[in-house]
């Protein structure tokens, strides 16, 4: 660590990414501000579709601050050296991704403003309470692990921090799969099988949004990254990939097995309108397969081609989380089985929702910040892989 | 020493004393006024611990009879002229907390009207 | 106002033995049991008994709700809608039925499980509230109740009802009208109800009308799979 070179960041692009990030940031404070103050009439939110864009922004983020600390767990816990080079990077980007996640997650609150009683009335009994303890655990523990990996007195215990971190952010992920998990009532989420998904998922979009920022470092530093170290994290990647789609075909195949699911499955996978299309379209075809193409085919192993793939997989997590969650309570529950259903509050009935602009301001508000904080991270501090450095040349 | 404590003393008295002669204090419409539940004094300074214990009472265990209830205080304090603790300058609940620049949440959830004014708009 | 309630207080002891139940319609004896400072206890548990068989053309128990509890009557999907009526039809028989639809008071509520903050929670009596001084508004409780029964408040309100407090940006349901309950009185909806369809008591007292009832015709509680022990049950689905 000692003898790096200084970033070479470009200071003039750094202060345009600072103010580009920043205006995304604001419009996501003004939409927050908006609902703050007309409620949130003015998003596309209803009585039957009661989590939408803002929560597909903050889920892809948070579970991907936990899968992104992959990278780090690989180095430090199972001491393979390509990768702990670059464990601050990913330190570094678990915490901006999981500030990004949940400030949309916070900011969307009907009472934003009492946030504070979130974090002072604990119901034991609440996943999500277990998960605001979760989630400022893994700020405090990546932050120390992070200490152990800059600092170099506190090397030694890099080890322990790094184990601390892994097991805190499987319960983590665990615990964000449980919030599905344990609706009991509704069909799309009431599965086992959600905790594990979500802990493949997040493997999968961590490593995506690594790729993406490692190579954009190497690109704004003149470098080039190690050829052979490129290739083994692409096949990471793919296996991860593949993971996913094992277990959101397993959840898909458990629903369909079970007579009293098929209706649904039937409305996720083939009649549903947009979510049908997003998943096979999005998901399945863009968010998997070509990634897939370009990860294997031997003659696509440019790192242009990894980034297009990771940047697909992200696209595809949007659109499997579209689905999961926007798809999931639009189907109606099914209060009376085997009764054909009507009321005024739309029983019996597709629940309509169409996101508004603000819940995307939301949204990208949030990637704003963890970019954000991500540039300045990169620019303060020193996270080019020195494993590396031997092996690249400069242009 | 004994002089230094007894300016202290004098110096304490006159702040409070000032705090108490509503220097520069709103003057409020305080509705029918009368008695209080307590001494005027006393609920300036408590009157949100109370309603805060009596809230939560209310609430979880179904406890209304308290004097302590926002309902209560409205009832005696809404305005003669617009039957509402808030909306006005000098209105009882408004008045004082935009003098002492502190928010009130109450009434975006509780109703700000006399009730027994309310029964008989609705009676008309 | 404690006056009025003692005066009334005395007034039901005195008129008990004579006939305490038509004293005022909709009001119930129960009142005796409980004062103005106790609070509520486990020894009661609220509940009511629908019966379906005169539903059909009639909405009045949802109407007299919202105009007790200050509801705009809206339907959009942005509304909050406390009680609902229910158009039923048995996909193989054909039969069609009609019936109210709320917050079931369960016993093990998944609202009150969910809630991060302990907003949602069930009085001692059984009664499932919203305690909007804690909520944050984050709808998880929407996502875990089976029966759809919570409304989101998505706009400012104003001129709530000075016994049933709303604002935006909590959860809301039906809330048995406790302040009726605490009162003595019987919920809107089973005041309303024209052919008593809607039976509301106590049902831990084997003596209640509703308790009686329950033993004696056949009723079911929704989704009663998923074992929550509601406090609603009906008769005639």
């Amino acid at each position: 660590m000692a003898n790096h070179s200084p970033m070479l960041f470009r200071t003039r692009l750094y202060y345009a990414l600072l103010a580009a990030g920043g205006l995304v940031a604001m419009m996501g404070l003004y939409a927050a501000h908006m609902m703050e103050e007309h409620g949130h009439i003015i998003t596309g939110m209803n009585n039957q579709v009661v989590w939408g864009m803002p929560h597909v922004f903050a889920i892809f983020m948070i579970v991907a601050a936990s899968g992104v600390l992959n990278i780090a767990s690989i180095g430090s816990v199972f001491g393979k050296a390509v990768y702990k080079g670059r464990a601050p990077l990913a330190g570094m980007l678990s915490i901006a991704l999981l500030a990004g996640g949940l400030t949309v997650l916070m900011l969307d609150l009907g009472r934003a403003d009492r946030i504070i009683v979130a974090a002072t009335n604990f119901n034991l009994t609440s996943v999500f309470a277990w998960n605001i303890v979760l989630y400022s655990g893994l700020f405090t523990f990546v932050a120390l692990y992070m200490w152990t990996l800059l600092e170099r007195r506190m090397n030694r215990w890099i080890k322990p921090a790094g184990l601390v971190v892994f097991t805190w952010r499987i319960i983590l992920t665990t615990g964000t799969g449980l919030i599905f998990a344990f609706l009991v009532a509704r069909q799309a989420y009431d599965s086992a099988i959600l905790p594990p998904m979500f802990l493949v998922m997040s493997f999968t979009w961590g490593l995506a949004v690594f790729h993406v920022v490692q190579s954009a470092m190497y690109t704004w530093n003149n470098r080039i990254q190690d050829p052979v170290i490129l290739n083994r994290m692409k096949v990471l990647l793919g296996i991860f990939v593949l993971g996913t789609l094992y277990l959101v075909a397993v959840y898909h195949m458990t629903n369909l097995y079970f007579a009293k699911q098929t209706a649904f499955e039937h409305f996720i996978l083939v009649s549903g309108g947009i979510y049908p299309w997003m998943f096979w379209a999005g998901y399945v075809v863009l968010g998997s397969l070509l990634p897939l193409l370009l990860i294997y085919h031997p003659s696509l192993g440019k790192p242009k081609f990894v980034v297009l793939a990771s940047l697909m997989v992200i696209l595809g997590a949007f659109a499997l989380l579209y689905v999961f969650i926007v798809g999931g309570q639009a189907f109606p529950l099914d209060i009376f089985p085997g009764y054909e259903v009507t009321s005024s509050f739309g029983d019996g009935q597709i629940g309509q929702y169409q996101p508004s602009l603000y819940e995307f301001l939301l949204g990208f508000g949030g990637l704003a910040i963890a970019f954000l904080i991500t540039t300045v991270g990169v620019h303060a501090l020193n996270f080019m892989p020195p494993q590396d450095q031997p092996r690249t040349e400069y242009k | 020493m004994l002089k230094l404590i007894a300016l202290l003393v004098v110096l304490c008295c006159s702040a409070s004393a000032g705090a108490t002669e509503s220097y520069g204090m709103p003057k409020l419409d305080i509705g029918k006024g009368g008695q209080c539940v307590a001494p005027t004094e006393w609920m300036r300074k408590n009157h949100m611990k109370v309603l805060f214990k009596q809230r939560d009472e209310t609430v979880h265990q179904g406890i209304r009879g308290s004097k302590y209830s926002l309902k209560n205080c409205v009832e005696c304090h809404a305005s003669l002229r617009d039957n509402s603790v808030i909306g006005r300058p000098d209105s009882f609940c408004e008045g004082c907390h935009r003098y002492e620049a502190v928010k009130i949440d109450c009434f975006e959830c509780h109703s700000s009207k006399r009730s027994t004014a309310l029964v008989q708009e609705e009676s008309k | 106002m404690s006056d009025m309630n003692e005066q009334r207080r005395q007034f039901l002891k005195t008129s008990v033995g004579a006939a305490a139940v038509a004293v005022a319609p909709g009001m119930l004896m129960f009142d005796m049991a409980r004062g103005d400072t106790e609070p509520v206890s486990s020894k009661v548990r609220w509940g009511m008994l629908i019966n379906t068989e005169n539903c059909a053309d009639c909405d009045k128990c949802v109407k007299a709700c919202n105009k007790e509890n200050g509801l705009s009557g809206g339907l959009s999907p942005t509304d909050s809608q406390w009680i609902r009526k229910v158009e039923l039809k048995d996909m193989r028989t054909e039969r069609s039925l009609a019936l109210p639809m709320m917050c079931q008071h369960c016993e093990e509520p998944p609202c009150v499980d969910v809630c991060p903050t302990g907003a949602s929670f069930k009085r001692a009596d059984g009664i499932v509230l919203v305690d909007k001084h804690l909520c944050i508004g984050c709808r998880y409780c929407m996502m875990a109740c089976p029966y759809k029964a919570r409304s989101f408040v998505h706009e400012p309100l104003h001129d709530q009802k000075p016994d049933v407090p709303r604002g935006k940006g909590t959860v809301e349901s039906c809330t048995m009208c406790v302040q009726r309950v605490d009162a003595g009185k019987i919920p809107a909806c089973a005041e309303a109800c024209p052919n008593k369809s809607i039976l509301f008591g106590n049902l831990n007292d084997p003596d209640s009308e509703v308790a009686k009832k329950i033993r004696t015709v056949a009723s079911t509680q929704i989704r009663a799979d998923l074992g929550l022990d509601t406090g609603l049950r009906y008769q005639g689905l």
